[in-house]
């Protein structure tokens, strides 16, 4: 019995990959194993070569390896993409004669994956073919399977799912009678992580248990995912979700909703969220709280549209001109982002800032089984909002100690609400005294940020003080978790919040390291320069990685070889 | 209720005969006769010097970005459908730096009515072509005269299928006051194209110029006649002044279902529970 395996299931878009991984990932979860699942897919609807590949494992899992033990190829061009992939010992299944390859390699392994899906009814359902296959090799019964496959067409109903259903058993009956290894069997025990989820799905729902009930964003990959989760619960909620004109509308839109006294929210990635620029500055400038995602791609400009990075770190901290206060929020879990959401909005409102959460296309999109957290530590809490009885007069840009004054929300009292993104005085309205100027510049940012610093979420600190000590924020959480599981000596912080930046945490967690490395999934290691500027250490080097594709555990633990024994 | 009940504390900061003047007097007139307090209207604007309109008038108010106005008047419509919005903006806003947020929100039509003080000129930039210049124009910018064709508002919120479209006239206030009444009693996306003289920047289309151009619209027009109304919008020479288009058309608090609901304002934040939504990533 193996303690982990990973499955690539490859293919052209288009041949349900997504949902053989999807009903693959659901058949572990249930079997009693733990799973993490990557997505890899071209920016196209038809065609090219997509993958997704399943870590399956006794114990939790919270990154991808490098190489898969099974690959499963769904056409000819699958086969050379995914060769170089497979783990010494692995498996690539392949339908040889369908894809007229008469030369197997080495581990190749030739099934009638095309003839037992016709047998089924079609080509279309290679897919549950694929599953049924893998169900045999890697679990050894087919209920389960069955299971995964019935809840995946389950809304299909009918044919779709009688049919899946039917290949699924041809690709299991024909592995257990003519595949006879019992190399890729893997073991189970029962655990209680029932829900699978990715992180876009997951900060969604954070967003809808927060109170959520205006969510207005431009789709633009990959963020879109928060808007489809989003939507698919707006009925039920009393949400109303609208497709901006473009994200310059989006981002005024939820704050005028914000404004008006909803908690509204916006997403975007790459350059939408450039577009969203001037809006975060007027959210500022106004005082108005504005909860935004930024789900990072690789860039500049259209870049990689599905594929990832952790490019916009810097960005996000400055967008937007003029200076002010703002939070950043670098969830690294789909727990996170659930929870990174719900904080979001309350700090938005208590502070009336723009708070950013900073996600990118590995977390959004890769799924895991998770268990929710509890939510009862963070109750929604909308700050200082005049009550029905306010008197008129009430100065909304009021100085107080803490730079936050209390809002109306228009119609419900006599006191009139108000937004100026001129420079104004406490009444709302354009002034030019350099007095004034000085005095609101201190309230929305110095004395916004001290409130803002006195309540960062702290940094996930393991082993303190190792000989080596990794350094990363958002996604990185998972592979340093378990790269540094994996190697003695070694710890790591993670920032589940960026900005403000908890700098004695991470000073108090670094000390007596012997060496510091930061993680990124970016060029130039943005992580290292804001730990320099802000806590004056220099970390000794960086692991950085800019391909698009996130960090695998085994990448990460031969860097860390790489950089040799920590001496100093 | 008198229309010093919208007076604003706030020193006006106009020049002295600008055309704001008469749009703002209309406004408060209009907003008189509507008889809303002044907690229940939210106005809304841009940049510019239309977009200053808020600021002297006594309501809920929100001054935006330049070209911004639409959006947040939208959202805030939908977020509290209770309120009366109504957007102050002027040509650069709306139709220059705002374009594509005034095609997308008429095709919206959520309720609110937009104004828009159409001088055509940029007056707090000083004196540059705005998108309904008039070819030949010159400025400090276009030195040789403007030479794009100008944007037409009324013809393109025709063809969008705008249900209520008027052109008002700065100097003509209680003519302007019943097309304001008008916008804000249509449910629905409401235009109100109004020209306006700038007397500091735009020597061109002055109060004389306008004088022997513009006359008001008559009871011969049907202004239920989408086509009769695309007629009246394309005259040049002459400028008719009135309601040129009105329809019914479903508004967005209709098709989105927002009318079946509470204001989104009041709505709870805490308590919301998801866990019968889990089910579905089980």
């Amino acid at each position: 019995m193996k303690n982990e395996i990973s499955v690539r299931i490859t293919g052209e878009a288009g041949q349900g990959i997504i949902s053989a991984g999807m009903m693959l990932a659901r058949l572990y979860k249930d079997s009693g194993r733990h799973v993490f699942a990557i997505q890899d897919y071209m920016s196209r609807i038809r065609g090219g070569n997509n993958f997704i590949q399943v870590r399956a494992a006794v114990s939790p899992v919270a990154a991808p390896v490098e190489r898969a033990d099974i690959i499963v190829a769904l056409d000819r061009e699958a086969v050379d993409a995914g060769k170089a992939a497979l783990a010494p010992g692995g498996v690539l299944l392949l339908d040889a004669d369908k894809f007229g390859v008469k030369d197997l390699g080495n581990g190749w392994l030739n099934a009638p994956v095309y003839a037992l899906a016709q047998e089924a009814g079609g080509p279309i359902y290679a897919n549950s073919v694929a599953l049924g296959i893998l169900a045999a090799l890697t679990c050894g019964n087919f209920d389960d399977a069955a299971k995964a496959v019935a809840r995946e067409f389950a809304a299909k109903g009918g044919e779709a799912a009688a049919a899946n259903a039917q290949a699924a058993r041809k690709g299991y009956e024909y592995a257990s009678q003519n595949i006879k290894t019992a190399a890729f069997r893997l073991a189970a025990a029962p655990h209680a992580r029932r829900l699978l989820l990715a992180g876009n799905e997951a900060l969604a729902l954070g967003a809808i248990s927060a109170g959520c009930k205006f969510y207005t964003a431009y789709p633009m990959s990959p963020s879109t995912g928060i808007m489809n989760t989003v939507a698919d619960y707006a009925a039920r909620y009393g949400i109303i979700v609208e497709q901006a004109e473009d994200e310059i509308a989006a981002v005024n839109m939820a704050a005028g909703a914000s404004f008006a006294g909803v908690r509204a929210m916006t997403a975007s990635s790459g350059g939408g969220f450039a577009l969203m620029c001037e809006g975060l500055s007027l959210a500022a400038m106004t005082e108005i709280p504005l909860v935004i995602a930024l789900v990072m791609r690789p860039g500049p400009a259209t870049g990689f549209p599905t594929r990832t990075a952790q490019e916009d770190l810097e960005f996000a901290l400055h967008a937007g001109h003029g200076e002010f206060a703002r939070a950043v929020y670098t969830p690294g879990s789909p727990e996170e982002c659930f929870l990174a959401a719900r904080r979001a909005f309350n700090t938005a409102e208590r502070f009336q800032v723009p708070a950013l959460i900073l996600s990118d296309q590995y977390l959004a999109e890769s799924f895991t089984n998770t268990a929710l957290p509890d939510t009862a530590g963070e109750p929604p809490d909308r700050g200082l909002i005049l009550d029905n009885g306010a008197a008129p007069g009430t100065r909304r840009y009021e100085y107080s100690a803490d730079g936050v004054s209390p809002r109306a929300i228009p119609g419900r009292s006599e006191a009139l609400a108000v937004a100026d993104s001129d420079e104004h005085g406490p009444e709302g309205h354009i002034t030019e005294l350099a007095e004034t100027r000085i005095k609101m510049t201190e309230k929305r940012l110095k004395l916004k940020l001290a409130g803002l610093a006195k309540e960062i979420l702290p940094p996930t600190v393991i082993n303190p003080g190792a000989g080596t000590m990794l350094c990363g924020f958002g996604s990185t959480l998972g592979v340093m978790r378990e790269a540094c599981a994996a190697a003695n000596g070694t710890g790591f912080i993670h920032y589940p919040q960026i900005w403000p930046f908890p700098a004695a945490a991470t000073l108090a967690a670094l000390k007596g390291a012997g060496r510091v490395l930061t993680v990124e999934n970016n060029a130039t290691g943005q992580l290292a320069r804001l730990l320099l500027r802000e806590t004056g250490f220099k970390p000794h080097g960086s692991v950085l990685k800019y391909d698009g594709r996130p960090f695998a555990l085994d990448e990460v633990a031969a860097a860390l070889a790489g950089f040799g024994a920590p001496g100093r | 209720m008198e229309p010093r009940t919208f007076d604003s504390a706030d020193p006006v900061a106009w020049c002295p005969g600008c055309g704001n003047f008469g749009i703002q007097a209309a406004l408060k007139a209009a907003l008189a006769a509507l008889g809303k307090k002044p907690r229940e209207l939210l106005l809304v604007s841009g940049i510019g010097q239309a977009a200053k309109m808020p600021h002297y008038i006594k309501a809920n108010f929100f001054n935006g970005l330049h070209g911004r106005a639409l959006p947040a008047a939208a959202a805030a419509k939908i977020a509290n459908r209770a309120l009366t919005v109504i957007v102050t903006t002027g040509d650069g806003d709306c139709y220059g730096e705002g374009g594509n947020h005034f095609i997308h929100n008429i095709r919206r039509n959520v309720d609110m009515t937009v104004i828009v003080h159409d001088n055509q000129i940029y007056g707090l930039t000083r004196g540059q072509a705005s998108p309904t210049s008039e070819p030949g124009m010159k400025t400090k910018i276009q030195p040789g005269g403007v030479i794009l064709a100008p944007f037409p508002p009324l013809e393109t919120a025709l063809a969008l299928g705008c249900g209520f479209v008027a052109r008002g006239y700065a100097a003509e206030k209680e003519h302007l006051t019943e097309l304001i009444l008008a916008g804000i009693r249509h449910k629905g996306f409401s235009l109100i194209d109004v020209l306006q003289p700038c007397v500091s920047f735009n020597k061109l289309n002055t109060y004389n110029w306008y004088a022997g151009r513009v006359y008001k619209v008559g009871p011969e027009h049907d202004a239920a006649d989408r086509a009769a109304a695309m007629t009246l919008a394309a005259l040049r020479e002459r400028l008719p002044i009135g309601v040129v288009y009105s329809g019914a058309k479903p508004s967005y608090e209709e098709l989105s279902g927002l009318d079946g609901l509470p204001p989104l304002a009041d709505a709870q934040v805490s308590g919301i529970d998801i866990a019968p939504v889990l089910t579905d990533f089980q």
